[in-house]
């Protein structure tokens, strides 16, 4: 090693272990030559003490107080020389004044974890029991940032052409029908690779896997008696390491390698990844909670405080990020530009994004410099933003949310609307015809692609629940089923719950079908909550936020039980990946702007060229020109889709198509499988090409070609 | 651990015993990385290594670096099946050709 360099030595001792002044950035701890870089920033501590233990010890082996010289503002800096990398734990111990009023709480006797830590060491293996008793709980770590990408790249698919597949790490293989080697991992996913692929995915969206404990507020069920758990991870301990537990290497600490090979795995099958990132909150709770790390490095900094030194709480979970304080907002910068550059990460769904928005007060500001920062990021240009546009304060913005021609929404009303219409709602049939072209109502100015469309996410009822409950059943998270949303806007199909009635099921999987076919031909963005291609259900669970168990494993044995639906399902979605005319980057423009001789939408009835958009209709079609496919940049087939969600069947006339062309069937829900839906290529000729008999409460799919 | 090199048919054979981590790691790439230069057929045996910690992975992967600029092979023999798995699911074990014992090493090496 050259050494030509007058840092490459020493200049302080402490107790045998030698260290000079430091590098203030980056923040965290970062390999050096001969050593490691420590920097840590807190504006009203007023010492700071390094504290080294050697992996998974009790006592520390080192305390070295940073002297006074080595603060440059409010960052600590040193470089210690000597340290083994892959041995090392480290911690902070925080000495300032304890005046919750004035929103400060050091306590100089806990031993704090880094918030720029890139690995965290504690909760090495899931739900393996901790030592409650272990001085220092959540240990920071370093990590080899060396990963052998080889060619990837992050995949910058256009954003209309994803269909993304919401899905939580562990629960995707821990079914023991998963049939993998190490169920539950980052791992075991790359073994499912070819099953999102013959799906048709080319994006997951991984709930939460920031480092988190899922020992948190850990119970009893009252009715199962099995430990209830942090499952879904919404309690972030650390924004920068990977949830060790989630991965086959965790007690070795390899994880920050397993995700990355992940990436690069499914990437390599072009199937993009993104995360649910939750930047409102932290695991450590309202003033009741557990000092872990920002609380005691700088509490004023990183939460929103009330005047009386309380915690705001917009999150519903007892503390918000003080995510517009200009330090958090770098905080949140670098993380996001971390996962992006270090990762290869495509895209970040943010959790409760209206609270990115609000002022160190709780106002909502009307230009969020947060927001804006992201949108303008030089690394984070290509990734994909997407913001859950409302927070447990009351800050509703779907529709508003200050997006810097960047941002895109779940599309709530979207999900609210399509419920409704399936459930034979009346006055439906005008937000639906909104919510099929992409929300113009909403996003005029920002164009479809700003609508991620969704029906069910992890938040709720499954699809297949969505038909067999009209209400939630929470008694297993022992809250007196008193905890999810009660506004499901559900229908049982006529019984609460499991039934032997084939009209029953034969109604529930339609339905479920029927939501899969409106989902993947509207315009936008659409996403497909895990398991839900396959009748996954939750036993009328709407909130299984605590479930380590089989209300949100993903049951394998399903593909076989419920073929049907997931045959239904992979051929929607590879209809949809086939048919450039379902994914417009631009809204449409109801003119035909090609010369093709129709507009690019059109809408119909059960008569052609008339829509029934009055209160009492509950059915309507709509034609799209394929010769306006992505603008008429290329070609596509006419696209014909009817919806009657009326109990009774209708005769749809068909729109005449040009003289060479002849309307052909895709998918009809109300036909039994194998034959509601064909292959892609081998759709069925119709017999009478001007009238479609489209049955009780069905999608029909036909394409002219 | 230990840590030996030796050559085997004009094959440049390094051989391992022990636990490789951080602490051993640079004694291991020391002697590796001298046995290796100039050489593009290599056989790390590592029937006799109980663990081998984020450190000792780096190693093996440098040592792929360095004899695949030359488009030389690299072969592990003797992995034990924790190794390889852990290997596996981080990533490491693609870069390599497995094999069980150090004749097959050496056949494979001699055959392609």
């Amino acid at each position: 090693m050259t050494d030509n360099r007058i840092d490459y030595y020493p200049t302080h001792e402490h107790e045998g272990i030698k260290f000079r002044r430091g590098h203030t950035l980056p923040f965290g701890a970062t390999m050096v030559a001969n050593g490691v870089n420590f920097s840590i920033y807190s504006s009203a501590s007023t010492s700071c003490t390094l504290v080294l233990f050697e992996r998974g010890e009790a006592e520390p082996f080192a305390e070295i107080p940073f002297p006074d010289e080595f603060r440059i503002g409010n960052v600590y800096s040193m470089i210690v020389f000597e340290l083994n990398y892959e041995r090392l734990e480290y911690g902070y111990r925080m000495d300032g004044p304890y005046n919750p009023a004035a929103g400060l709480r050091f306590n100089k006797s806990l031993i704090l974890s880094d918030p720029y830590a890139k690995v965290i060491g504690g909760r090495d293996t899931w739900l393996n029991k901790p030592n409650w008793d272990n001085v220092y709980q959540y240990r920071s770590r370093l990590a080899f940032e060396d990963f052998d990408w080889e060619h990837d790249h992050p995949l910058e698919t256009p954003i209309e052409d994803l269909v993304i597949y919401e899905m939580h790490v562990r629960g995707f293989t821990k079914h023991e029908s998963s049939g993998v080697k190490n169920p539950g991992t980052f791992s075991a996913i790359r073994s499912k690779v070819a099953y999102l692929k013959e799906l048709g995915i080319n994006c997951v969206e991984l709930l939460p896997i920031y480092e988190f404990d899922e020992w948190e507020n850990s119970r009893e069920s009252p009715t199962t008696g099995e430990v209830l758990v942090n499952y879904w991870g919404y309690s972030t301990v650390n924004f920068f390491a990977p949830k060790a537990g989630y991965a086959a290497t965790g007690k070795f600490g390899m994880q920050v390698d397993e995700v990355k090979t992940l990436i690069k795995e499914l990437h390599k099958s072009g199937i993009e990844v993104m995360l649910d990132v939750v930047f409102n909150h932290t695991a450590e709770g309202d003033h009741r909670g557990p000092t872990i790390s920002f609380r005691g490095i700088d509490n004023k900094t990183y939460y929103m405080l009330t005047p009386e030194g309380y915690y705001f709480n917009f999150s519903g979970t007892g503390n918000t990020l003080n995510c517009n304080n200009p330090v958090v907002r770098n905080m949140v910068l670098d993380c996001l530009r971390y996962w992006a550059s270090e990762y290869h990460i495509d895209g970040f769904r943010f959790d409760l994004a209206a609270i990115l928005g609000r002022a160190q007060d709780g106002r909502p500001l009307s230009n969020p410099p947060l927001l804006e920062s992201l949108a303008f990021d030089p690394i984070l240009a290509k990734c994909k933003l997407i913001a859950e546009a409302w927070d447990a304060g009351g800050l509703y913005q779907v529709g508003s949310f200050p997006a810097y021609g960047r941002w895109a929404e779940w599309n709530g009303k979207y999900r609210d609307s399509v419920r409704k219409f399936l459930k034979s709602d009346p006055g439906e049939v005008g937000g639906m015809i909104q919510r099929v072209m992409g929300s113009p109502d909403l996003y005029s100015l920002r164009g479809p692609t700003a609508s991620i469309n969704f029906i069910t996410c992890h938040d709720g009822f499954s699809l297949y629940d969505m038909f067999a409950y009209n209400e939630k059943h929470n008694e297993a998270n022992g809250e007196n089923n008193n905890d999810g949303a009660n506004d499901n806007n559900s229908w049982n199909c006529g019984w609460e719950g499991e039934t032997s009635d084939p009209a029953i099921n034969f109604l529930r999987h339609k339905q479920v079908k029927n939501a899969l076919a409106i989902l993947l031909v509207s315009q936008g963005v659409p996403m497909v909550l895990m398991g839900d291609e396959v009748g996954r259900t939750q036993k009328g669970n709407n909130n299984t936020y605590c479930q380590d168990n089989d209300l949100n494993w993903f049951d394998w044995t399903q593909q076989e039980t419920n073929a049907d639906l997931y045959n239904f399902a992979r051929g929607m979605i590879n209809f949809r990946r086939v048919h450039p005319v379902l994914r417009s980057p631009t809204h449409f423009q109801y003119w035909d702007y090609v010369g093709s001789g129709y507009p690019d939408i059109s809408f119909h009835g059960t008569k052609a060229w008339n829509c029934d958009r009055s209160a009492s209709s509950r059915s309507f079609a709509f034609l799209l020109c394929g010769d306006h496919a992505k603008q008429g940049i290329v070609k596509d087939d006419m696209v014909y889709v009817a919806m009657n969600m009326y109990w009774g069947g209708l005769h749809f006339e068909l729109p005449a198509l040009p003289p060479e062309k002849k309307w052909y069937l895709f998918a009809n829900t109300d036909m039994p499988s194998p034959v509601d839906i064909y292959e892609n290529g081998q759709e069925s000729l119709l017999a009478n090409q001007s009238d479609f008999l489209v049955g009780s409460r069905s999608v029909v799919i036909l394409i002219g070609k | 651990m230990n840590v030996t090199s030796s050559t085997v048919e004009a094959i440049t054979v390094i051989e391992a015993s022990g636990s490789i981590d951080s602490k051993t790691a640079p004694e291991f790439e020391r002697t590796a990385i001298a046995a290796i230069q100039g050489q593009k057929e290599v056989i790390i045996d590592l029937t006799n290594v109980e663990f081998l910690s984020s450190a000792g992975l780096r190693v093996l992967l440098m040592i792929y670096r360095q004899v695949k600029t030359q488009s030389g092979k690299v072969v592990l023999v003797g992995t034990s099946e924790e190794i390889q798995d852990i290997m596996a699911n981080t990533g490491f074990l693609s870069f390599f050709i497995t094999v069980d014992t150090l004749d097959e090493g050496i056949k494979t090496l001699k055959a392609s």
